[in-house]
């Protein structure tokens, strides 16, 4: 029953934060609120497969674009039908449902790509995985270039601008939750036993290419769900804007934060997403610096900003030993 | 018909012959012995039980099914567990958590009881988390239940290893070398514990070692292989008076 | 027919730049086990260090701009892009392993420089902010900061995303962000044979690629240090223990494999005139899927790895598939592994349990 009070609380204040956050900190600081929003999503869900799993995926980016084009598809060509079936909402309702919907699919599709992607790849070695999950999101990326459904190289433009801060993190709660509390059950054990010793995982039973598959799938999905609530919020969606310097991002986030842990991955998003967008006016010599900072926090502070460090308390979950 | 049958199993790797033309039969409640000097075959044979390879002929039954095309992961649910020569525990993991994953293969939760964390999820958890105490305990480890598996001392992890194994509630049970690395005092007390354990919980074990003192103060069975192949079966009494074996350990010089 | 053996002639001389290209990655991953991320990217600076040296007017006017020009600059273009391989072994790869000095002072440096050159744009102002980093670096070693040793495979990997960050960045601030056109260093003739038209610098990128392979292949199966590489590419700490001087093996490795993807980088900009600072990010991973095609960590295997994936890619272009030009080299990639995980050349492993 408890649980149920805590969600109403955080749905109001999200709400509340809604009706007022544009106007205190400004339309250019809301925006960067909202991509940060989306990077933890996307870096909370990859944290699972690269940190806890242990499994090396650099294709992230293909994930979030299948979710983001799925959900503006649904939204776009089913919109008008969806809007009709449910006119007895409010306008405000109405675009929650389109949203949900649109998300649904999202999560739906990504999921579908990454057992695609996963039941195949990840009986591989890791370095392969690697490579197979990079080629994988540039093929995703070639293909909707060819798409004109979807408007191929000029971009997907029209789609309806549905997602904000609410949903946002309304979202971000969900996956940070989901996530810590998958990794607290069975499955959580079993996917760092996977990480830690497969053929030890083996021996005691645990379906090692079922577990990997699994934590792939519902990574993805999540990171298409991000993808989702990316593209309701631009509004155009470019397949530039999931190349693989964008998985690089995602894993430089998880990385700078502490590999395996999702405070990490939650401080790793924040940090990267600030400095890449307060970067963004300044000249290359600041991403430079910011590549040899990522090179001397992992020489000099491998195991990340945070390390083992958690917020919750103690229950049983360490950081991956090298 | 035995708990673990082994018959006429050939392994090859390339041109060499790691085990040849092997039978071995186990019965409920044996403690078997698997012995022969460096490079016999053991930890190969092993790996044919526990399916991490396949053999090239012959087949191996446990408990009446033939299981020698099997994953390990199918192989350890149909009830065989093991440990490893050099140790292979789950680092990152607590003494407790090392424990409580053995029971993911019997587990009733379900991805959405994990993601929402369902009252089901949480009897579960409490349960195994009892269970793992119960055993710890048994094997003298509650008191580090909470530390990492790679901080405790060598011989806590080799005695972590077994109480793992044990809490995937086996019929048979592998212990390869279990007391390797330990003294003779260490030793002779881990043993007391294997035959402790195998009457307390009813199973059947299967041992390896190559140091014969070990393996003839606790066995009942013992069967001595070099080359990969059978050279003696019997009890410690018959093995330690065979010609073969005395030959086999003392190179033939 | 004809147009099957022009394409045939392209695709030959593309798949051996991706094959200089591969060598180098395989020959690291063969050495450290690990994906040289920044590899595409020293293919990108030996390009920009063919195109310095043949616009030196030094070099135009002492070695003249005939084939004695085209070989200098060639050939320096490789020493100057083996010596970038070396630094990037020594200070990012090398510390991880063995507690390099002088790491923090290096990174240090070059963050100073760019300091100093965004405080005032001059030399001097460089040179002092370099010096700042470097006394910085030094002073925080003096007190004890020394990378973490470790052997984790993705740090590495992470590690080597870094340098490739480096390099791209520091080349769009370095080189400019704007395209620049690699000078005809030879000139071109076009021979006709029959319905064929043959273009003489294709010939001669696929003459060079031959020889350096060649020379390669020479060079690790008969000499000393050949052998010693592979030694240490079968076993690292098995050929430490015999005495081989395996830090030297795996900077030499680097340097050579450095020389192989700026010697690529030339040749491919003899056809492709136009380069930039990005322009490594693609033939760098393609030339890691041949790598992995023809079974990593095997010399022979990444020459015919790249040959397949040069081939498959012009002979998409030329009939008509071009929109999926990039996605071919994956799509391949993912058919061998699925097909034989250990690439063509390569031997499967078995793990010891």
């Amino acid at each position: 029953m408890r649980k149920w009070i805590y969600w109403l609380v955080a749905i109001a204040a999200l709400a509340g934060l809604q009706a007022s956050l544009k106007g205190l900190i400004g339309a250019y600081n809301y925006q960067i609120v909202i991509l940060v929003g989306i990077n933890i999503i996307l870096a909370v869900s990859l944290n699972l497969i690269n940190g806890v799993t242990g499994q090396f995926s650099i294709g992230h980016a293909g994930f979030y674009a299948v979710g983001a084009y799925a959900s503006a598809s649904v939204v776009f060509y089913g919109g008008p039908s969806i809007r009709a079936a449910v006119a007895f909402l409010p306008a405000m309702a109405q675009d929650g449902v389109l949203l949900l919907m649109g998300s649904f699919a999202a999560a739906i599709t990504a999921g579908l790509a990454g057992l695609a992607v996963g039941i195949p790849s990840l009986r591989l070695r890791g370095d392969y995985l690697a490579i197979v999950t990079l080629g994988f999101g540039e093929i995703i990326r070639v293909l909707i270039l060819n798409l004109d459904v979807i408007g191929g190289s000029r971009g997907f433009s029209g789609i309806p601008q549905l997602s904000n801060f609410f949903w946002v993190y309304l979202a971000v709660l969900i996956t940070i939750i989901s996530i810590h509390n998958l990794v607290h059950s069975s499955y959580g054990r079993a996917f760092v036993s996977v990480r830690d010793d497969e053929i030890a995982a083996e021996a005691m039973g645990v379906d090692t290419t079922r577990i990997k598959v699994m934590s792939f799938v519902i990574s993805s999905m999540f990171a298409g769900i991000a993808g989702s609530l990316f593209g309701h919020y631009t509004m155009y969606l470019h397949p530039n804007s999931f190349l693989f310097t964008t998985s690089f991002n995602i894993i430089i986030m998880i990385v700078i934060g502490g590999l395996g842990s999702i405070e990490g991955a939650v401080l790793g998003a924040i940090l990267i997403t600030i400095i890449l967008e307060v970067f963004r006016e300044f000249g290359a010599m600041r991403l430079v610096n910011f590549s040899i900072l990522l090179v001397l926090i992992m020489l000099y502070r491998p195991q990340g900003l945070l390390g083992t460090w958690t917020l919750f308390k103690k229950r049983d979950r360490a950081a991956p030993a090298n | 018909m035995g708990i673990l049958d082994i018959k006429a199993c050939t392994k090859r790797f390339g041109g060499l012959v790691a085990v040849k033309d092997l039978n071995m039969a186990l019965q409920p409640g044996d403690l078997y012995g698997l012995i022969g000097p460096n490079g016999a075959g053991k930890t190969t044979i092993f790996n044919l039980i526990t399916g991490v390879y396949a053999p090239d002929e012959g087949s191996i039954e446990l408990d009446g099914t033939a299981i020698h095309r099997w994953k390990p992961a199918a192989i350890a649910r149909l009830g065989m567990s093991r440990t490893f020569q050099n140790i292979r525990l789950f680092q990152s993991m607590t003494v407790l958590e090392n424990v409580k994953l053995a029971r993911h293969m019997r587990k009733k939760q379900g991805l959405f009881d994990a993601i929402v964390r369902t009252e089901k999820l949480k009897e579960e958890e409490k349960e195994v988390e009892h269970d793992a105490y119960e055993l710890l305990k048994i094997f003298n480890l509650d008191t580090r239940a909470h530390e990492l598996a790679s901080n405790l001392p060598y011989g806590s992890q080799r005695r972590l290893e077994i109480t793992r194994a044990l809490a995937t509630k086996p019929k048979v049970l592998l212990l390869d070398e279990p007391a390797a690395g330990m003294n003779p005092q260490e030793a002779r007390e881990l043993m007391r514990l294997i035959q402790w354990s195998r009457d307390q919980f009813q199973i059947t074990i299967l041992l390896v070692e190559h140091n014969m003192q070990v393996v003839m103060g606790v066995c009942e069975k013992i069967q001595v292989v070099d080359y990969g192949e059978t050279i003696a079966l019997g009890s410690p009494r018959e093995i330690q008076g065979d010609p073969k074996v005395i030959e086999a350990y003392l190179g033939g010089a | 027919m004809a147009t099957f053996l022009q394409q045939l002639i392209n695709g030959i001389s593309q798949g051996s730049a991706y094959a200089l290209i591969a060598l180098g990655y395989t020959m690291v991953y063969g050495v450290l086990r690990l994906i040289n991320f920044a590899h595409g990217d020293v293919y990108m600076f030996g390009a920009y260090m063919g195109f310095y040296l043949a616009n030196n007017k030094w070099i135009q006017s002492n070695v003249g701009t005939s084939t004695a020009g085209a070989v200098v600059v060639m050939v320096g273009a490789m020493a100057l892009s083996a010596g970038l391989g070396i630094v990037i072994e020594r200070f990012a790869y090398r510390p991880g392993r063995s507690g390099a000095r002088f790491t923090l002072a290096f990174w240090l440096g070059i963050v100073g420089a760019g300091i100093g050159h965004l405080v005032h744009p001059s030399l001097i102002s460089l040179a002092i902010g370099a010096l700042g980093g470097i006394l910085v670096g030094v002073i925080l070693e003096q007190t004890g900061l020394r990378p973490v040793r470790q052997n984790s495979r993705l740090s590495l990997l992470i590690i080597a995303i870094g340098v490739s960050l480096v390099l791209e960045n520091g080349g769009q601030q370095v080189f400019g962000v704007d395209p620049k056109f690699f000078p005809q260093i030879i000139s071109t003739t076009l021979w006709h044979v029959g319905e064929l038209t043959i273009d003489s610098q294709k010939v001669i990128v696929l003459a060079v690629s031959i020889l350096l392979m060649l020379l390669l292949n020479l060079f690790v199966k008969y000499t000393r240090t050949g052998k010693a590489m592979r030694a240490v590419s079968f076993n690292l700490d098995a050929a430490r223990l015999m005495g081989i001087n395996t830090d030297r093996i795996i900077a030499l490795t680097f340097a050579i494999g450095s020389a192989l993807a700026a010697a690529g980088g030339i040749l491919v900009s003899l056809l492709y005139p136009k380069i930039d600072p990005l322009m490594g990010i693609m033939p760098g991973l393609k030339a890691f899927v041949a790598a992995v095609l023809g079974g990593i960590g095997n010399i022979t295997g990444a020459m015919l790895g790249g040959l397949i994936v040069g081939m498959a890619e012009v002979m998409a272009v030329g009939y008509g598939q071009s929109t999926y030009r990039d996605a071919i080299a994956f799509i391949i990639l993912i058919l061998i592994l699925l097909l034989k995980p250990a690439g063509i050349m390569g031997k499967g492993v078995v793990e010891k349990v």
